[in-house]
């Protein structure tokens, strides 16, 4: 089992070169064409507003300017309408850590926070999102400095393929603020909104559990 | 996705005569929670010009009513809805019924008012490969013939079968909710059980929402006195489903007798499903668990079933008569 600090393995993990999965295919996928992909610049941080020029094509007609405050950093965009927040994340700011699973609300892969409140961010526009903030999984921990809720899914060992589990660290997250009884049953009834196709519930179940038995005063650790 | 010009209203007149300008009136959408409308606009089931965010109407609040109902803003979410204390209190179907639809994540997104126009989860009015009256008047309805296993039994007509799937619609109408819209006309208020209209020949008009108009809040009459209310939900899974079949009562019980009692059906209707005939069954009888029978059989009595859902008679007998006696304390 992987210690609790270690962040499991991720397409923007960087490798022992410096460069990540994604970064490499982005590179790969630019490498016919005139442009350079720009690696990490997601999550390169400054106390600046960032104006993203990513796509390419921020001075196309139909595009409209729209300031989104993402993990505390303000990003001065310009995006079609249709753009949802979800895709805004992924594709414009390149935080790929928010997955598309269904893009339709029915998996939770997308589960971001809106002023600390979850959501499933691709059924929203991202232009109907300024003055708010918005979190992502990026924003609740780094590694080296993991929230407690990424700690106990890796020491639960809270997922198989990885493809859900951030959307599930999201919602577990928001979970721990919300009117949630003490069973089971209750962690599982709020988790619902979270598919995990490779069935990982039990041990998604038991680091909630111990994150709350924490905040209980430590007293409800969960057992595997 | 087809494309549109978002636009922003920041009160109440604003959004209204934003709407009016747009052209033509019904290519215009105001847009809350969006967990349908942009659902839908993805599957290009909606195809609007213009789309008017909402979010920043002051629609918001719930508040006391000096004759100790609650006025519920349009804009109220979901999930503040069910956890609001008065709610929880006084309206315990509501809060049962609003956290046992879709998920957390949609809750703390849908709105009072986007919940109320829900659209249907018809596969075939959500396939826009096939024919579907509802989307396309007069296209005809292949669900009458076809995978029918979800859809309606109650008030279904030869042109639509597709069942509202809202459960916070259930428990208003057994609370007699009233729906307050806006609109180009002035204001006005609805009975929520004149605000569903039947398929009949116009399965595309689902309720009696103008182009233009805007529900702005929903009342609800002060709790009956002495009242236990209940909303049960049957679905295919435990949670983040659909209803097959859910009943929302509300009932005064005492001494063994049922005083008063209110009656909807979900999951089987294609619209929220007051049953008066099982209310009628109902009060002024013995809590007994043959008194619910009978109801339930009066409240079915004019189930029409179709090729694959002939269970959910039986099934919405069965949820109705567990539902009254929870209410009664019987079970």
């Amino acid at each position: 089992m992987p210690k609790p600090d270690e962040k499991p393995a991720s397409e923007d993990q960087l490798h022992s070169d410096g460069h990540s999965r994604r970064a490499f295919l982005l590179r790969l996928g630019a490498a016919g064409m005139a442009a350079t992909a720009k690696p990490l610049s997601g999550f390169a941080r400054s106390a600046e507003p960032k104006t993203e020029q990513s796509s390419g094509q921020s001075n196309l007609p139909g595009l409209i300017p729209v300031t989104l405050r993402v993990n505390g950093q303000e990003h001065r965009i310009r995006i079609d309408p249709r753009t949802t927040l979800l895709d805004c994340l992924r594709e414009t700011l390149h935080l790929t850590g928010s997955k598309k699973g269904c893009d339709h609300g029915q998996c939770g892969a997308c589960t971001v926070h809106i002023n600390g409140r979850r959501i499933n961010s691709c059924l929203t526009f991202a232009a109907m999102h300024q003055n708010e903030e918005i979190t992502t999984i990026e924003g609740i921990g780094q590694p080296g400095h993991l929230h407690p809720m990424q700690a106990a899914f890796v020491q639960h060992d809270g997922y198989q393929c990885g493809y859900c589990t951030s959307g599930q660290i999201m919602s577990a997250v928001a979970l721990l603020k919300e009117p949630c009884g003490p069973d089971d049953a209750d962690v599982k009834e709020l988790m619902s909104g979270n598919i995990c196709r490779c069935g990982a519930y039990p041990n998604i179940l038991a680091a909630i559990k111990e994150v709350r038995g924490h905040m209980n005063g430590g007293t409800k650790n969960a057992s595997i | 996705m087809h494309p549109f010009e978002l636009i922003r209203a920041t009160d109440v007149p604003q959004a209204l005569q934003k709407a009016a300008n747009g052209s033509p009136a019904q290519s215009v959408r105001f847009v809350a929670g969006g967990t349908t409308l942009i659902d839908l606009m993805k599957l290009d089931v909606e195809r609007p010009r213009q789309v008017i965010d909402i979010n920043g109407l002051p629609l918001n609040k719930i508040e006391l009513l000096p004759d100790g109902g609650l006025k519920v803003g349009a804009l109220v979410r979901n999930s503040d809805f069910a956890h609001h204390p008065n709610v929880v209190r006084d309206y315990a179907v509501l809060s049962q019924a609003l956290l046992a639809g879709a998920s957390a994540q949609l809750r703390n997104m849908a709105t009072t008012g986007g919940n109320l126009l829900q659209r249907t989860r018809c596969v075939y009015f959500r396939d826009t490969s096939l024919p579907c009256n509802k989307r396309e008047p007069g296209s005809g309805c292949p669900a009458i013939k076809g995978f029918n296993r979800t859809l309606a039994i109650l008030g279904t007509s030869e042109h639509c079968i597709a069942t509202n799937p809202s459960d916070m619609n259930v428990a208003l109408t057994a609370l007699e909710a009233t729906i307050h819209l806006q609109g180009p006309k002035g204001e006005r208020s609805v009975p929520i059980n004149q605000f569903f209209l039947l398929p009949g020949d116009t399965p595309h008009r689902e309720t009696v929402i103008e182009p233009g108009e805007l529900i702005t809040f929903v009342t609800l009459p002060p709790p009956m006195d002495g009242s236990r209310s209940v909303y049960l939900k049957l679905r295919d899974r435990a949670s983040y489903e659909f209803a097959l079949s859910s009943a929302a009562v509300v009932a005064n019980v005492s001494g063994g007798k049922i005083n008063r009692a209110r009656v909807a059906l979900g999951g089987v209707g294609t619209k929220p499903w007051r049953s008066f005939e099982a209310e009628k069954a109902l009060e002024g009888q013995s809590a007994t668990e043959d008194q619910f029978r009978s109801a339930a059989e009066a409240a079915l009595q004019g189930a029409r079933p179709q090729s694959m859902n002939g269970f959910k008679v039986e099934l919405a007998k069965r949820c109705l008569v567990r539902a009254l006696k929870l209410a009664a304390k019987t079970a």
